[in-house]
């Protein structure tokens, strides 16, 4: 289980200013640059949120998906330290790189998003919050995950700056933080799902059903896994690496299960509620919804065999349509089969899209800054 | 037997009604109504007007001896030039006034014999009613009456009263002439006498208010319950902002923000414009003012309150300074009205999300056209390479 018996982690190397980070930092900076006057002029000013859509793309996408996107980390060591898959351990680190950058500025999103941002002390004050709050479990568990990635990260950092006593110590006490970095997730995950169980009637049948939280918790470990297809496809392409296929492969299969589990309480939950008629329905959510349902089920057509699951290209085609099939359903209920009421439309703005383009773009910019500088990716096997 | 008690009681009855119409010059029905309307002033119950007539009817004119100081003669004024018909009369009537510099025919010596008369006549019985605040400072000296000071011109009278009553803002806490710096050290009759008084504050206080404390002591033979400050309480219990008639536009923020602005032609409320209303104790809005209707107060005539109620305020604050709320604080800002519903899909960010999910299609297929070559090109190598190492073994 431990590390020696794999590749060392050891930094890539290589120029930081290059194409990827010059196109990244571009967009950060012009992120910066809205967000400036979003903090001085207010949410109005920037955003095309209103009272029946106070929730937009800074909510939906940088926050409910940019964290099931980093649930990457959470599925890998799950594999790795719950079921004691030790083969897979060369995944873990870039991984949890991925997560720790997702949650990070998903953490970040919500006080952008946040009309009165000074008063969010409040949250972490004991005597202020609302134990029954679904959003104040949401915000303790994600905000303890952050801290928790950040401590289970610390290793790649104390390597680097040579503090091997400091390392050793931290390794003591590592698995408790691991355990807690297994746990978080599926409590904070699920909870983002029950905010359609509290959202009520808003959100249109085919999406709004008590065991919601179950389907996100699924639907997040789905993506966990689909985000590190796609990250060692992408790594491997953009470093000129061998892809980890040997890994990757048996991993994909234990994805390919979660998704017919997905599925099997996806399609059961919608026929039992009596509700599938609803999207035969000629509107856009039924529509949404077969587009949501085909991401899942294609995957078992793409690389349902075991010698299609040799090919990288169809791993990661596979893992891109698993990535959008989850974002598709956090799309689908929080805006496009959301309804508050006559007369209401949202469609997000210049500036939101920009801010949302330029957090993806400081997850590639740091991803790549760290990947080059820090022990994260598994050393390069000698040429054979 | 019956019938002819009640003869005779109705027979009194209206042979004391003949004698208070003659004595008031009204009619019976004028006479009563007068008294419901004090008794409504007073908030006394249902039953109270007919012991307010009884009262008022016995004749019993307390001698009423009105002491004038440092003052405008505005508080007299406005109970003389009262448009109610018959309020002078009443007045007049209802008390024995002995002793008034201004309504008085007596001059001179005459004047204050008339006054050291009803004194004695009248000792431990006569009302004092005080107008104008007290100079204190160089012993008194500011104000003399008669060769006498006003500080001991009113320990003098008021040491023999019945009862004391301080009428007008000067009176009751010093007002206009003891604004800073007070150069003649204006005083309150309760801080001149070292006891509390009956306040009636105001510049000028509403008639009504005086004639109800009157009365009250005419009837009752005490004056009403007052608060820490000396005053009635039917008068002066109620915030005017509680009862205010612009009252639903201050909940709704609606406000004049200067004067004849489009607001304060709509009659919103005057809070910014410096109305006191919100730390002022008075019956205004209720009770109006002059008998001239419903909007003859200040506010009703879009005048802001100047607070000449209340101690402090009045001639303290600047007239167009903002109230300080004692119930309730308004928000700096109001919620807007409009309501924002979406504004759909501007050309602009369409086309940014086309150009980033056309980016993401391109780059993902380009990949994955890569991926699949090289892997392609693994499986021929590999390919090769086995047959390779089959043609060794062979």
């Amino acid at each position: 289980m431990s590390a020696q018996h794999h590749a060392v982690p050891e930094p890539v190397g290589g120029p930081l200013l290059n194409k990827v980070t010059f196109i990244a930092g571009t967009l950060v900076a012009i992120m910066a640059a809205i967000l400036l006057y979003r903090f001085i002029f207010g949410l109005g000013a920037v955003t095309n949120l209103s009272d029946g859509y106070p929730w937009g793309i800074w909510i939906v996408v940088d926050v409910m998906i940019g964290s099931a996107f980093a649930c990457g980390g959470f599925s890998v060591a799950m594999l790795v330290y719950i079921f004691n898959k030790g083969e897979y351990h060369p995944l873990v680190r870039p991984a949890l790189l991925a997560s720790l950058l997702g949650y990070t500025l998903a953490g970040a999103g919500v006080i952008f998003d946040l009309g009165r941002w000074w008063n969010v002390w409040n949250m972490y004050w004991p005597w202020s919050v609302n134990p029954n709050s679904v959003m104040f479990e949401v915000a303790i568990c994600i905000t303890l995950y952050i801290v928790v990635m950040w401590i289970e990260f610390a290793p790649v950092f104390l390597e680097k700056l040579g503090l091997k006593d400091m390392k050793r110590k931290l390794n003591k006490f590592l698995f408790i933080v691991i355990a807690l970095g297994t746990l978080l997730p599926m409590m904070h995950q699920s909870s983002l799902g029950t905010l359609w169980v509290v959202l009520g009637t808003q959100v249109h049948p085919l999406w709004q059903t008590p065991l919601i939280p179950a389907l996100f918790l699924l639907s997040a470990i789905i993506m966990g896994y689909a985000v590190v297809l796609f990250e060692s496809c992408i790594a491997s392409s953009a470093y000129r690496r061998s892809i980890e296929v040997s890994l990757l492969n048996p991993m994909a299969r234990i994805m390919l299960g979660v998704v017919a589990a997905y599925l099997a309480v996806r399609l059961g939950d919608v026929i039992f509620r009596g509700v599938i008629g609803r999207s035969f329905a000629l509107s856009l959510e039924g529509l949404m919804f077969w587009l949501e349902m085909a991401c899942f089920i294609a995957p078992f057509f793409l690389i349902g065999r075991e010698v299609q699951r040799r090919n990288p290209a169809r791993l990661f085609v596979a893992g891109i349509l698993l990535m959008l099939g989850g974002s598709l359903l956090r799309l689908n209920g929080f805006l496009i089969g959301y309804d508050t009421g006559a007369g209401f439309s949202y469609f997000p703005s210049l500036s939101e899209i920009l801010v949302t383009a330029g957090m993806f773009a400081t997850e590639v910019f740091v991803y790549v800054i760290v990947t080059r500088r820090f022990p994260v990716l598994p050393r390069e096997a000698p040429a054979h | 037997m019956q019938e002819a008690f009640i003869h005779e009681t109705n027979r009194a009855a209206e042979a004391a009604a003949d004698v208070v119409e003659r004595r008031l010059q009204i009619s019976r029905r004028e006479f009563l109504q007068f008294c419901s309307g004090v008794a409504a002033t007073l908030g006394l119950p249902a039953g109270a007007e007919a012991a307010i007539a009884k009262a008022v009817e016995a004749a019993q004119r307390p001698s009423v001896i009105w002491l004038h100081f440092q003052e405008c003669t505005g508080c007299s004024e406005s109970l003389l030039r009262a448009e109610h018909p018959t309020l002078e009369k009443l007045i007049l009537d209802i008390i024995s006034l002995d002793y008034h510099e201004t309504l008085m025919v007596a001059a001179g010596h005459q004047a204050e014999k008339a006054r050291k008369d009803a004194m004695a006549a009248h000792k431990g019985k006569y009302v004092l009613v005080v107008e104008g605040a007290i100079p204190t400072r160089d012993n008194g000296i500011y104000c003399k009456v008669g060769g006498q000071t006003a500080v001991n011109l009113v320990k003098e009278v008021a040491a023999d009263a019945a009862a004391v009553i301080a009428i007008g803002s000067c009176a009751s806490w010093g007002g206009m002439p003891a604004t800073d710096p007070n150069p003649t050290g204006a005083s309150s009759v309760a801080e001149v006498l070292g006891k509390p008084v009956v306040t009636i504050p105001g510049c000028p206080p509403s008639p009504y208010n005086f004639l109800a404390t009157v009365v009250h002591f005419l009837t009752f033979g005490a004056l009403p319950a007052t608060d820490k400050l000396g005053r009635p309480l039917f008068a002066y219990s109620r915030l005017i902002h509680e009862n205010c008639e612009r009252r639903a536009h201050f909940d709704a923020g609606r406000f004049a923000m200067e004067f004849g602005d489009e607001g304060h032609r709509k009659g919103y409320c005057l809070y910014k414009l410096g109305c006191k209303g919100p730390e002022t104790y008075a019956n205004c809005p209720t009770l109006g003012f002059g008998d001239t209707g419903e909007v003859s107060w200040p506010v009703g005539c879009g005048h802001p309150c100047i607070g000449c109620t209340e101690k402090g305020i009045g001639f303290a604050k600047p007239i167009h300074a903002v109230a300080k709320m004692v119930n309730v604080a308004p928000p700096l800002q109001y919620a807007r009205i409009v309501e924002e519903q979406g504004r759909g899909a501007s050309f602009a960010s369409a086309a940014a999300l086309a150009a980033i999910a056309g980016a993401a299609a391109g780059g993902a297929a380009m990949l994955t056209r890569n991926l699949g070559m090289s892997h392609k090109a693994e499986e021929l190598e590999k390919a090769q390479d086995k047959a390779g190492k089959n043609q060794a073994e062979v």
